[in-house]
């Protein structure tokens, strides 16, 4: 539907075969300084490769929005990373020390570098003012020189780029659809052209038609535009099926990590293994999903029961 | 299908021909909006029937109007095969049949009061006989059996005390304590952290069986409406495309749009093949 822009971009991009970082963590701790102090994040390492898909799983109160926040700098206090470093590596050749940033360098760098879609896209427009003005905020932030043409020209471009019609800019949130909201919310998180996007939850709260239609979407995205993705979820199987590599959370520690792959044949942390048994297939056999009594007549549906609940 | 043993009348809640439609203003005109057309189902003791769809396909509406929450625009509910009234003592009667699980625990438990409280309601409200002592014996037992023990530790707590799957057993118990023989489970799980949703379901199940229990489990996952339901019926834009076994619908669909749902679910074993097709797809420009 897109035909306009795919024309000019020169290569794929290709993912995970030559495997240069873009963002490196080392050792980063994030507390909440409250009385006691939690560790939400301990001690954390993990690189994300430039083009590919770092899918990052775990339940909720892992620390997994947490370390999202932390790698773009969005922590507020309470919450302090206490120790480690985070360094982007930019398309330029430089390296960035993102801990060290703040003032204007702080707010060049986000966005700019690493954009976020949100969790809970939903709420997170502004309701009383256009999609346009939304977007066109963005290049007053960032590109402070563009004339209102350019701006104009570069939000229809996005809007096309993840499939909602251009004239909908003129559109006021309440407007649109779940699915189009969130579209609208890729489309302002791919507005500065980012090399790192993190998406927090960005499906949780569509249908699994809508959820599929953006899915592929921002897997057509990044193969055109080549950014980096964090996708953050609890929903195992999607991440296996979209990710190139998984890291696996559990109370503020990465337990494991590596290709989807082997997450999905070859689990090697007990908590990997659970996380992967909550999830009942969907064409294959139970697995540990016990249901007794399937409708049977009383006595003979005492086989074996509920035991698979942990 | 299987059937049921020959004899009485076995217990049933029947939706014969359920309509609704909601008539929306908007300025000077009406428009209706046909949210349920023409839906007919029974659900048997000891059986559960899964309703699957997107959202406004709507299954919330079925279920409310089977809670007589809503009253249906044509068509009835049957309990035993009798019609069921509208009117206060009739809809009180038929609540201590059927009751329902709300989706969200947070929200369906009041956080002021305790989980005594929640128990206590519907016990007195549906057995107005019972003495004190009696009806918190009752609220103890039915804790017990919703796996939260000791009983006596969980009883005086409030839900903000509680985690969201202990809140949504107990938002269970609550389904059962006016001995309700079908209940309607509306996403019950869907709200609750993934590693513990089997386990409700499973707590589901298992007192499903214990008392016969009549189950609509109304979901968008169709791999536990598979694992969890005898029969499957397939909800689109207000009508049924498909119903049948659980394993036919799901390993065998026949409607399109069965098709297009089962393709959107997420599935670990076409790993990288959603990468590849889109490389394709752009390649071939």
């Amino acid at each position: 539907m897109t035909d306009l822009i795919t024309a000019p971009v020169a290569e794929p991009v290709v993912a995970c075969v030559d495997a240069e970082p873009v963002l490196t963590a080392r050792h980063v701790t994030i507390e909440y300084e409250v009385d006691p102090p939690v560790q939400a994040v301990r001690d954390v390492s993990l690189t994300l490769n430039r083009g590919e898909i770092l899918g990052l799983a775990g339940e909720s109160g892992c620390g997994k929005t947490t370390l999202a926040y932390g790698l773009n700098r969005l922590l507020k206090a309470p919450a302090l990373m206490t120790s480690g470093e985070i360094v982007f590596h930019d398309r330029s050749g430089a390296d960035i020390d993102v801990a060290a940033l703040g003032g204007e360098a702080l707010r060049a760098f986000r966005w700019d570098k690493i954009s976020m879609v949100f969790q809970g896209a939903m709420n997170s427009l502004n309701p009383v003012i256009t999609i346009r003005a939304q977007i066109f905020d963005i290049f007053d932030t960032h590109r402070p020189g563009m004339s209102r043409r350019d701006k104009q020209t570069r939000a229809e471009e996005l809007l096309t780029l993840v499939g909602v019609e251009p004239a909908r800019l003129a559109s006021f949130p309440h407007e649109l659809s779940g699915g189009m909201r969130q579209r609208m919310m890729i489309a302002m998180a791919l507005a500065l052209d980012p090399q790192v996007m993190i998406m927090d939850e960005p499906t949780t709260a569509l249908d699994v038609v809508v959820q599929r239609g953006i899915i592929r979407e921002i897997m057509r995205l990044r193969e055109k535009l080549g950014f980096a993705v964090i996708f953050i979820t609890h929903d195992l199987p999607m991440l296996i099926e979209i990710s190139d590599r998984i890291a696996v959370m559990l109370d503020g520690r990465i337990v494991e990590q590596g290709p989807a792959e082997q997450i999905y044949r070859a689990p090697e942390h007990e908590y990997t293994r659970r996380l992967l048994s909550s999830f009942p297939s969907l064409r294959g056999q139970r697995g540990g999903f016990v249901r007794a009594g399937s409708g049977v007549m009383g006595a003979e549906a005492a086989g074996p029961t509920g035991e698979g609940s942990r | 299908m299987r059937t049921t043993d020959a004899g009485a009348q076995p217990p049933t809640l029947e939706a014969r021909g359920l309509v609704k439609d909601f008539h929306l203003r908007s300025g000077m005109r009406t428009t209706v909006l046909h949210a349920v057309k023409d839906v007919s189902f029974t659900l048997e003791a000891g059986r559960t029937l899964a309703l699957v769809g997107e959202s406004g396909s709507g299954k919330s509406t079925i279920a409310r109007m089977l809670m007589k929450l809503e009253n249906p625009t044509r068509g009835q509910i049957l309990l035993d095969g009798r019609p069921t009234g509208r009117g206060g003592w009739a809809r009180a009667a038929y609540r201590s049949e059927v009751q329902m699980v709300f989706q969200d625990p947070f929200a369906s438990l009041n956080p002021f009061h305790t989980i005594m409280h929640h128990l206590e309601r519907p016990l007195r409200i549906h057995h107005p006989g019972l003495s004190g002592t009696r009806v918190r014996e009752r609220a103890l037992e039915l804790l017990e059996r919703v796996r939260l023990s000791p009983a006596e530790s969980f009883i005086d707590r409030r839900p903000h005390e509680l985690s969201g799957g202990q809140r949504q057993r107990v938002a269970i118990a609550r389904a059962l304590a006016p001995g309700a023989r079908f209940i309607v489970a509306d996403e019950p799980v869907s709200m609750l952290d993934v590693s513990i949703r089997l386990g409700v379901l499973n707590l589901l199940a298992d007192l499903q069986r214990e008392d016969r229990l009549g189950v609509l489990y109304i979901t968008h996952d169709l791999a536990t409406a598979r694992h969890f339901s005898d029969e499957i019926m397939v909800l689109y834009k207000g009508d049924v495309v498909e119903r049948g076994p659980a394993d036919q619908v799901i390993l065998d669909p026949k409607h399109e749009y069965t098709r297009t749902l089962l393709a959107a679910a997420p599935e670990p074993e076409n790993l990288g093949r959603l990468r590849d097709e889109v490389r394709a797809e752009l390649a071939a420009g």
